[in-house]
């Protein structure tokens, strides 16, 4: 509904206010001239009216309203309309455009997306709800004054923009999911990312990558509870794996079959796409036996796409796996990841499994100075002590 | 809406290309100007020629070159009629100094109510 009111009118305070009244109005009658036929269409039907209104009133705004399509102002009772056209799309394209701070981009897709309140926001992200609303105030004063657009992008810059809008959702997700103080919280960022993630897979159902991201992210979280025994991190492969959630898994498998067609039929050879190639991933790491050579050979793949260091480094993990320590670890000594926690503790973890105990706790001490969490300190801080 | 394109170019990187090269640059700044979109604009002359004007206590106080010291430097602007900022955006990224080092920053116009 929002979405649409901000469609019609191109400006977030106007349409939040006049959806408010339109619910007060509809709270005051419906009890007694009984719910309308079409709730929603009465809905927005009424919060443009109560709009109209306050802009007729508004005498610096007089000169736009010729640009209104005419209503009638009188008399209360909006005309029966057809079902509304779903605009979040445009919405999301709108709160996700580059023009605006990548913090803002993420509180505007909670408040206008996920229908998330300002205090709810700033819970989620530990900051004071008066920062988050002068965030997002700024963020809509922006779209208004320099005429950032509510519409889905053209064909040709639809790739970029799709991109930012995917890494938006996914830093969400992240937010909530690699943080267990935020996943015990109310909202769970990582909870509203996977709803946004369905919004976007039901509105652009054939776009591989929204697919790929939301399966990617089913996938994630379909692990969320046997990640943590109390306060201690349990790795992939000493999880209970009966507390995996299935049929999330097996939804996530759906989609990935849908993103992923089989690489043979695909004209252009390695088109596909990072969160599809991390989903396919992360979905075979849930099997068993573990396919070592074929994870291996899709982190290449996403490697080769990204071109990231990090991505090699666990492609190194599963060569560990297929081939041998040894191995692996010429691999991860090829890369220079100092100031990375993880290229330490993997390190570590190679060395160990080699038997050079020494070094192996040496590079566990270099991880334990990076590392941020509690119960990855006590992690790396148990295998000090037992190596 | 109206907005102003900032143009800023990297210094000397115009003059890096070949005459052909810097002829075709010349010939775009042209084409722009001549698009329906491109309601005014001027192009400045080399920062060297700048002077900078400040009031002091009443005192006005002259001095050679620009106001900013940056690496890039102003070099002119387009004024333009937009539907919104993604129309602003693509004629910004046609102008040449944005693919030679430089920027173009874009910036929407205040429209003066009275009128």
């Amino acid at each position: 509904m929002l979405a649409c009111l901000i469609g019609y009118f191109g400006d977030f305070d106007l349409a939040e206010e006049a959806a408010a009244e339109a619910f007060a109005v509809a709270a005051q009658r419906w009890p007694s001239d009984g719910m309308p036929e079409h709730p929603g269409a009465w809905l927005v039907t009424t919060a443009r009216h109560r709009a109209i209104d306050r802009l007729r009133r508004d005498r610096v705004l007089a000169a736009k309203l010729p640009l209104l399509a005419p209503q009638p102002d009188s008399g209360e009772e909006p005309m029966p309309e057809p079902p509304i056209p779903d605009e979040r799309l445009e919405l999301v394209f709108m709160c996700c455009h580059p023009a605006l701070a990548v913090e803002a981009q993420v509180a505007l897709t909670l408040r206008a997306v996920a229908g998330l309140t300002t205090e709810e926001i700033a819970r989620a992200f530990l900051v004071p709800a008066e920062t988050m609303k002068r965030r997002l105030t700024r963020a809509k004063s922006k779209i208004k004054v320099a005429g950032i657009p509510f519409g889905v992008p053209a064909a040709t810059r639809l790739p970029e923009r799709l991109g930012a809008v995917l890494a938006v959702v996914y830093l969400i997700f992240n937010e909530g999911y690699g943080n267990p103080a935020q996943e015990r919280q109310e909202p769970s960022l990582a909870a509203e990312a996977i709803r946004l993630g369905r919004v976007l897979a039901a509105l652009l159902p054939a776009e591989p990558e929204v697919l790929g991201l939301l399966a990617l992210m089913l996938l994630h979280d379909a692990r969320r509870a046997a990640r943590f025994d109390g306060q201690d991190l349990v790795l992939l492969p000493d999880q209970d794996r009966s507390r995996w959630d299935w049929p999330q898994i097996a939804e996530a498998r759906d989609l990935l079959d849908r993103a992923l067609p089989d690489p043979a039929r695909q004209r252009q050879p390695g088109a596909r796409g990072p969160y599809a190639l991390q989903a396919a991933i992360a979905f075979l790491q849930t099997q068993t036996p573990l396919d070592w050579p074929q994870i291996a050979a899709l982190y290449g793949e996403l490697a080769d796409r990204t071109g990231s260091a990090v991505v090699r480094l666990n492609r190194a993990v599963a060569i560990a796996e297929a081939e041998g320590p040894a191995a692996a670890l010429a691999l991860v000594d090829g890369l220079d990841l100092p100031g990375y926690q993880y290229w330490h503790s993997t390190r570590a973890e190679l060395l160990r499994r080699l038997g050079r105990a020494g070094e192996a706790r040496a590079a566990y001490r270099e991880a334990l100075a990076l590392a941020r969490t509690v119960p990855e300190r006590r992690f790396l801080e148990r295998r000090i002590a037992e190596t | 809406m109206q907005y102003a394109l900032l143009i800023y170019s990297k210094p000397g990187a115009a003059e890096a290309l070949s005459d052909d090269e810097q002829e075709a640059g010349h010939r775009e700044y042209l084409d722009i100007k001549k698009l329906p979109e491109v309601v005014g604009g001027a192009a400045l002359h080399p920062v060297e020629t700048a002077t900078t004007v400040r009031v002091l206590d009443g005192q006005m106080l002259v001095t050679d070159g620009p106001f900013a010291d940056t690496k890039e430097i102003f070099a002119g602007f387009y004024l333009i009629e937009a539907d919104d900022l993604d129309q602003a955006t693509e004629i910004a990224a046609r102008i040449p100094a944005a693919r030679i080092g430089g920027a173009v920053e874009i910036r929407p116009v205040v429209i003066d109510q009275a009128r």
